[in-house]
């Protein structure tokens, strides 16, 4: 189709702007930023919350700019006085049936529904009548429900189904009783839910949040240091996204303030996941090779993104022969700790307290799998706090992060190539995977180490790579409704490939469930932003002299002291796991 | 291939006259009896089976049954037709077994029909003198049968016209008073742009509420790219009180089911579906049996009619939700989604069911379809106004003499409609307004009672036409409390989707349930003024926009009566029940003790002989001490 252009007049203003523009992007080329909540520009249209209302010549009611299309000679009002008091009254609804709680609220400063009632000029609640309350369900290890604070947007509802192919939320009940939830209202832990937090990410309000882990970290900050030893370890993609919450430009690395932060806070030992993202990389590689060579059970699915391994046994426990028995690197570090780390320091694993900084929520859930314990039960994780979490503690402390001198990770378990910092990207486990993969297939010692094609945040790349004299089809899928498409194409045996790299969030890490919520003009599951924060972690490798996970000198040490050969039995015990299927009930 | 068509319908027709010709004699009585829910639940079917033991006892074997569907008079229902030949038909009203044992010996066995039970008087010499002689061949079947019934008299069967007619299960009598001649008619003529001219010919608009002219809509549609199409018959009827779908489907299922081939065809859809509330299983039944017969017959499925036009029409059913009427909500809701309403455009006649051009229409629109092929689009034009062609069905109740379906030309004087066929005011009280359009409707005070019946006029009065109903209130009704009726309807069928309808309504109701209660303050007017205005201009549906008309319609032409619940604490129809209290009047109360006996609460003090206290705090006002009171000493203020 060719591109009509159309001449239309906003607020008097004229505008020429193409045939299928609607009136909420022609207002913005004007500079005029309509109000709107349930408008989200990667999901689909709902305009249900009618904030966006503008006055159209011609028509006796109003009509919503988010779905409005131009039309020649068309004469739009955003501003009228009957206008500003609709959507004023509108939010004003929405806020008469939400709790009174501002001020003790998680989301107070950075809720979407606080902030348009405060620019449309909510003073006074004029129409306040009965509220809905509905309990709490905090039963999902890693997502809270709380429907008393649901404006019903319908992003959640949206996220779920059409960028994770999960369906689990929908709305329920009509009228003033509609609720969103799982089927039949059943708890969050019944569902089909996959843990992977980006209802939370999209929720204007804090009707979905992550399961809180702060107080619980506090409390053993607390504690005498003879009593607990308390270690964090961070991964990849936190230094990419934890600068904004202190204001800071997206895509800021800030890895040596990070350290300096959980210093201050408290932690007894600070370490990087990515030193356990590169020991994942020398597991997988090496199950890579093997299969491989055997041609047993490819393609090989990557294993790192616990969305996406709650998703597998769900939905695809027929693919669980694929998925790389590889822990995620959180739970090899946090391994780690308790086996290696207490060794060498001479502390009762019991008495090590293991504190994950994760961009995830989903996170939280793992930590919580009886696979991933010591022998004795104890948990290997014991507290996993989000991007966000940390943001707040780090607030709450009062430490002025942006001023911050940068510190270094503590060793051992500190030491980590590019590669590792990569894999809060999509496509950067396959990067970072091939990198070692090209260099042990050629046997030269050489290879490449920028995959371009595998960059980006696509939601389905494929490509063939050439490695030596071997062809290697490789697929990344972000997005589970990405990953669906893939593994049905997989299944039918439409497409072939070696290695298939899989993370639940769409963008990958850096765009986590438990990622800071978008700065203005930025919404969540926004391209441009997964794209600037994934920038700074393809900086952090650049700038790097290791960049294969291979050649990192303390991962050569780590399995020569400690682990032995890599797949051998003890890495078996310590750095790999088992899936089972977990089909939902009432499905299949 | 036109001849193929006309050869076709030649040996349906005689088919069927050979089937009637052996199934009656014509020299047999028949006893006709309605068969509708409606009449159903008068008790038409115990009459039916009293019928057929003095039938079988008397051990004649000239009686025939043929049971038709609803005439729409609701009030005499069940009612029985006893067709002698030679003689004038006659109809009998309210009729129970007894009733059926004197209609048996007296009518049928000695030839004198009994007067005292005809259907509204029609045995009167009066009505039988004044008796309508109709040359209108349309409605000329139903005006033969009724012609003497003041009720159907002042009306104009169009839609309805084989209402009380025909059996409604029998292709052969449809086919019989000349069914399937308009489809064949279309079919022959192998013009699809034939059919939308005629139709936009005859102003028809859409029936189901908005009033959208149904060949615009079909023409719209006509011109989409897209060759995958469907259509769909909205038969969702959710309005309280409306009940012009279930007539019609109930009464005359061929009649919609051949409308809806000759639209499929006019439009080139593919497919249609019925979409009819689950709440009406006979009116399935009937739709089923009639596509069933149809296809059987070859006048749906594969090469209608010989012509080499294939089309096919299946039922889908509604859930009960009021929503899914609405057009868009309806599509999700055959689509197997949650049926709730989406942003337009697209409209359904770009982008309707799983993404294709879909035509919706309500089942009344289908209805005169028929009649506008046969007898044209300009005389169906010259039937109703200038702006819209035709008739409309009303479900025409509350405080009016006789209820029922009314089909009057558009156009028709609201007065007629209340007065001449309504019969006026139950117990000849003061007429206070009429309610139209459903739920979503407004009043129409009595002052402007004389108004004409049409789209354009309805809106300008703050209501609308709705689907058809028609409500008639007296003094006896308050208007504050209708509103709060409607809209705790509204509320309550609210989808939950946009948040003025999901919010607005329930806090206008709290409102409202403040003012019945005398809670309220005169701030609280404006504030449901500012809340209905802002439902009304932004809500995502026609259902939301058009949920506040009880409250702006009533606040515009009975703010009088607002003003008195909040300022006078006062019910003047004492219907609030928070606002009226019952007092004993000292001197009328001869201390009889019957009202302490009646009392529930047991909150009525006194000594026999001596005046009696009614407790305040513990009075319930239930108004059973008034109703009982011989003396007039309750006093209800």
């Amino acid at each position: 189709m060719n591109q009509q252009m159309i001449n239309i007049r906003i607020d008097g203003e004229p505008l020429r702007v193409p045939a299928t523009t609607t009136v909420l992007h022609a207002a913005e080329k004007l500079g005029i930023h309509i109000p709107r909540l349930c408008y989200h520009p990667r999901l689909k249209l709902e305009g249900s919350c009618r904030v966006c209302v503008v006055q159209v010549k011609g028509f006796n009611y109003f009509l919503t700019a988010c779905s409005t299309e131009v039309w020649e000679g068309m004469e739009v009002e955003t501003n009228s006085p009957a206008i500003r008091q609709a959507r004023r009254d509108i939010v004003e609804l929405l806020m008469d049936n939400h709790p009174r709680d501002c001020q003790t609220c998680e989301r107070d400063g950075v809720c979407e529904l606080q902030k348009q009632a405060y620019r449309l000029g909510v003073r006074e609640r004029i129409f306040e009548g009965k509220r809905k309350h509905y309990p709490i369900d905090n039963t999902s290890l890693s997502v809270v429900r709380t429907s008393e604070k649901c404006i019903l947007c319908n992003r959640c509802v949206r996220v779920c189904k059409e960028v994770q192919g999960v369906h689990n939320l929908s709305q329920q009940g009509r009228g003033f009783n509609t609720v969103v939830g799982p089927a039949f209202l059943s708890p969050m832990d019944e569902s089909i839910c996959i843990q992977c937090g980006q209802c939370v990410a999209v929720c204007p309000t804090a009707a979905f949040l992550e399961h809180d882990h702060t107080e619980r970290v506090w409390e053993v900050l607390a504690l005498p240091r003879d009593v607990k030893h308390v270690v964090v370890h961070t991964a990849p993609a936190i230094r990419a996204t934890i600068g904004e919450s202190f204001g800071m430009p997206i895509g800021t690395p800030v890895t040596g303030q990070l350290v300096t932060a959980l210093r201050r806070l408290g932690f007894d030992g600070v370490f990087d996941t990515n030193v356990s993202a590169d020991l994942t990389i020398i597991e997988e590689a090496t199950e890579f090779l093997s299969r491989m060579k055997s041609g047993e059970n490819l393609p090989l699915l990557t294993s790192c993104s616990p969305g996406w391994i709650n998703f597998l046994e769900k939905f695809y426990p027929e693919m669980i022969p694929n998925t790389s028995t590889c822990k995620s690197p959180m739970q090899m570090m946090s391994t780690l700790l308790k086996t290696y780390y207490a060794e060498k320091k001479g502390i009762n694993p019991k008495d090590i307290y293991v504190v994950a900084i994760m961009p995830c929520v989903a996170k939280k859930y793992e930590a919580g799998r009886k696979e991933h314990a010591l022998p004795d039960g104890t948990p290997t994780t014991d507290a996993v706090l989000t991007t966000r979490e940390l943001a707040w503690m780090i607030k709450s402390y009062g430490i002025d992060f942006e001023s911050l001198p940068k510190g270094e990770f503590d060793k051992p378990l500190g030491l980590s190539s590019g590669a590792s910092d990569i894999f809060g990207a999509t496509g950067g486990v396959m990067e970072a995977a091939l990198r070692t993969a090209a260099v042990k297939l050629t046997g030269e010692g050489v290879g490449p180490l920028e995959f371009e094609e595998v960059r980006g945040v696509t939601g389905l790349k494929e490509t063939t790579i050439r490695i030596g004299d071997i062809d290697v089809s490789i697929a990344v899928a972000n997005g589970l409704e990405n990953a669906k498409e893939l593994l049905d194409a997989i299944k039918r045996g439409e497409r072939k490939y070696h290695l298939v790299e899989i993370m639940a969030c769409p963008g990958g890490c850096v765009m986590g469930g438990g990622q800071p919520y978008p700065p203005l003009d930025h919404d969540s599951l926004d391209s441009d932003l997964a794209l600037r924060r994934a920038r700074a972690l393809y900086t952090i490798d650049d700038n790097k002299q290791l960049r294969r996970s291979h050649e990192n000198p303390d991962i050569e040490h780590l399995y020569a002291e400690f682990i032995g050969e890599p797949n051998g039995e003890k890495a078996h015990a310590l750095l790999h796991t088992h899936y089972q299927a977990r089909l939902p009930r009432g499905i299949r | 291939m036109p001849n193929n068509v006309t050869d076709f319908l030649t040996a349906l027709q005689e088919k069927t006259e050979n089937a009637l010709t052996a199934s009656s004699d014509n020299q047999k009585i028949v006893i006709q009896i309605g068969s509708a829910t409606c009449e159903h639940a008068a008790g038409s079917q115990d009459v039916l089976d009293e019928f057929r033991r003095h039938v079988v006892s008397s051990g004649r074997t000239d009686i025939s049954f043929h049971p038709t569907g609803c005439t729409g008079r609701c009030s005499k229902e069940p009612i029985v037709g006893v067709f002698i030949p030679g003689h004038a038909p006659v109809k009998y009203e309210q009729v129970n077994r007894e009733i059926v044992h004197k209609i048996f010996a007296s009518h049928i066995q000695n030839h004198m029909p009994l007067a005292e039970y005809a259907l509204d008087g029609s045995l009167e010499e009066e009505a039988i003198k004044n008796k309508l002689v109709s040359d209108d061949p349309v409605s000329k079947n139903f005006t033969d049968i009724y012609g003497d019934v003041p009720f159907f008299k002042m009306q104009r069967r169009i839609a309805m016209r084989n209402a009380g007619v025909l059996n409604p299960e029998s292709l052969e009598e449809y086919v019989h008073i000349g069914g399937f001649k308009a489809l064949a008619a279309c079919l022959s003529k192998g013009d699809p742009q034939w059919v939308i001219d005629e139709v936009l010919k005859s102003k028809l608009r859409g029936r189901g509420g908005g009033g959208f002219p149904t060949g615009k809509k079909w023409q719209m549609i006509a011109g989409q790219p897209e060759k995958v199409r469907y259509i769909i018959c909205n038969g969702d009827e959710g309005d309280p009180g409306a009940f012009m779908d279930r007539g019609m489907l109930e009464s005359d299922p061929f009649n919609i089911v051949e409308g809806m081939i000759i639209a499929a065809y006019a439009v080139g859809a593919v497919r249609g579906f019925y979409y009819i509330r689950a709440e009406y299983p006979l009116a399935i039944k009937r739709i089923q049996n009639a596509i069933d017969l149809c296809r059987q017959n070859g006048l749906l499925g594969e090469n209608i009619m010989n012509s080499g036009w294939s089309f096919n029409l299946e039922i889908r059913l509604g859930a009960g939700a009021f929503v899914c009427g609405e057009e868009t909500a309806l599509i999700r809701s055959i689509e197997g989604k949650r049926g709730q309403p989406k942003v337009r455009p697209p409209y359904p006649t770009t982008k309707g069911l799983w993404g294709k051009p879909t035509v919706i229409n309500n089942v009344e629109t289908f209805a005169n379809v028929t009649a506008i092929i046969n007898f044209g689009g300009d005389w169906f034009a010259s039937v109703g106004t200038e702006s819209t062609g035709g008739t409309k069905v009303f479900a025409l109740a509350g405080k009016v003499k006789h209820t029922g379906l009314v089909e009057v030309p558009l156009g028709v004087a609201l007065k007629d409609v209340v007065f001449n066929i309504g019969g006026g005011v139950l117990g000849d009280r003061e007429l206070k307004a009429v309610q139209t359009g459903g739920p979503a409707g407004g009043f129409i005070p009595a002052t402007q009672i004389g108004m004409q019946v049409d789209f354009e006029p309805l809106a300008k009065a703050g209501s609308i036409m709705g689907s058809g109903g028609m409500i008639v209130l007296s003094d006896e009704d308050c208007m504050v409390d209708l509103a709060k009726f409607y809209l705790t309807f509204t509320a309550d069928e609210s989808c939950g989707k946009c948040t003025p309808c999901r919010e607005g309504t329930t806090r206008m109701l709290e409102i409202l349930n403040k003012i019945t209660e005398g809670k309220a303050e005169m701030t609280d007017i404006d504030k449901l003024e500012r809340l209905a205005r802002l439902c009304q201009r932004t809500s995502l549906c026609g259902l939301g926009r058009a949920a506040p008309n009880p409250v702006l319609s009533s606040i515009q032409h009975f703010r009088d009566e607002y003003v008195e619940h909040i300022a006078h604490k006062k019910c003047r129809a004492k219907k609030c029940i928070a606002l009226v209290h019952y007092t004993i009047n000292h001197e009328k109360c001869i201390g009889c003790t019957v009202c302490q006996r009646a009392c529930p609460a047991e909150c009525i003090k006194g000594v026999r002989k001596e005046a009696h206290v009614i407790d305040q705090p513990r009075c319930v006002k239930c108004g059973q001490c008034y109703e009982v009171c011989r003396f007039d000493a309750i006093e209800r203020i």
